[in-house]
């Protein structure tokens, strides 16, 4: 460590001001809709249920929101056999 | 034509009571018939900052619940005769309130005095929503801090669409009070500045109060801070923003500290 690194200090404000822009653009965005992961999980799962057994347990959805893309990413554990649902 | 003032902030800990007291007494100093009203239930503070905690006999709950008359539980303040508290109740809880009681108490309330000054309890719950339902006018204090900004920006959107103005199609006036503020701190970039707070969250600045000794010194003494150490840096910010919220126009800046020699040299207040 340099004896200059006291004065380069970084500045951390400039991160939290960045950071807080981001987040209330997407929390605004949402609007009260902050349960959209689990909405979303429930009716994709019911959409894959009608056609494979699923567990319920082994799937798992998140939300990242990036600056300039967000990623939705399912994640959905198969059965050792994929045995289609009998209606 | 009363008005209906809620100091909230969704956060804890960043200043409503205070900023409550301080601001309550101010607007009474000026001449304002003032009742300030703590909604806090279960977790009552603002009688303790004001320095009345022994004379509490009745409590909003008492009120709403039609135990006791509105006269019998307003408290008078003993150093500006039109100041008074409605304290909250400290051994029941939020649900003791009810919606139709809450607006019959404030509807009393308007009756009696120029304004009615609201202290909301932090989180967004009942005790919150019931605090800022009948509000004219909405104070948002905020930290320069994360999440104080964050829950700031939430309770702007509930005061625009869970207060009885906003279900009317009516316009509520919001101001943010941003409180704890260390311009030193904010220039050498290690807060959050006004412009950046203001910027994000996109309502008008009612004031800025400096970090300062002199709030927690106020608070030891139950006195607030307007009427305890008028001259100190955070009451003439809160005053400030009184003659703000009273319709004077006056730039917004943060008042410094007045050093003497004394405390320039040792560091700190010698009185």
């Amino acid at each position: 460590m340099s004896i200059f690194s006291f004065f380069s200090r970084p500045r951390s404000a400039p991160i939290a001001r960045e950071r807080l822009q981001l987040l209330l653009a997407h929390e605004r965005a949402l609007n009260g809709r902050s349960d959209l992961a689990a909405v979303l999980q429930e009716e994709i799962l019911a959409v894959i249920a009608r056609h494979i057994a699923i567990d319920r347990d082994k799937v798992n959805v998140k939300l990242d929101r990036g600056g300039s893309v967000s990623t939705l990413e399912i994640d959905i554990e198969m059965p050792v056999s994929l045995s289609p649902v009998k209606n | 034509m009363a008005k209906v003032l809620v100091v909230t902030s969704g956060k804890g800990g960043v200043g409503k009571t205070t900023s409550t007291a301080a601001i309550g007494a101010a607007l009474a100093q000026a001449g304002q018939n003032v009742v300030v009203v703590d909604f806090d239930v279960g977790l009552r503070n603002l009688d303790l900052i004001m320095g009345a905690e022994r004379r509490v006999v009745y409590d909003l709950v008492n009120v709403v619940q039609g135990d006791a008359k509105l006269a019998q539980a307003l408290i008078r303040d003993k150093r500006v005769d039109t100041l008074s508290l409605l304290p909250a109740s400290q051994t029941r809880d939020k649900d003791a309130l009810t919606p139709e009681g809450v607006e019959r108490v404030v509807g009393d309330l308007r009756d009696k005095f120029d304004w009615v000054v609201c202290d909301s309890p932090a989180g967004i719950e009942r005790g919150a929503t019931l605090a800022m339902r009948h509000a004219d006018v909405a104070i948002v204090v905020t930290n320069p801090e994360v999440s104080s900004v964050r829950d700031s920006d939430r309770i702007i959107g509930m005061l625009d669409s869970k207060t009885a103005r906003a279900e009317a199609g009516e316009r509520i006036d919001k101001h943010l009070l941003l409180t704890r503020y260390d311009t030193g701190r904010a220039t050498r970039g290690e807060m959050l500045k006004v412009d950046d707070v203001l910027e994000i969250l996109a309502i008008p600045l009612l004031g800025i109060i400096p970090d300062s000794e002199d709030v927690l010194r106020a608070s030891n003494v139950g006195c607030p801070v307007t009427l305890h150490n008028p001259s100190s840096a955070p009451a003439r910010a809160y005053s400030e923003a009184v003659r703000r919220l009273l319709g004077e126009a006056i730039d917004v800046s943060v008042p410094v500290e007045r050093k003497g020699l004394m405390s320039r040299l040792f560091g700190r207040k010698v009185a």
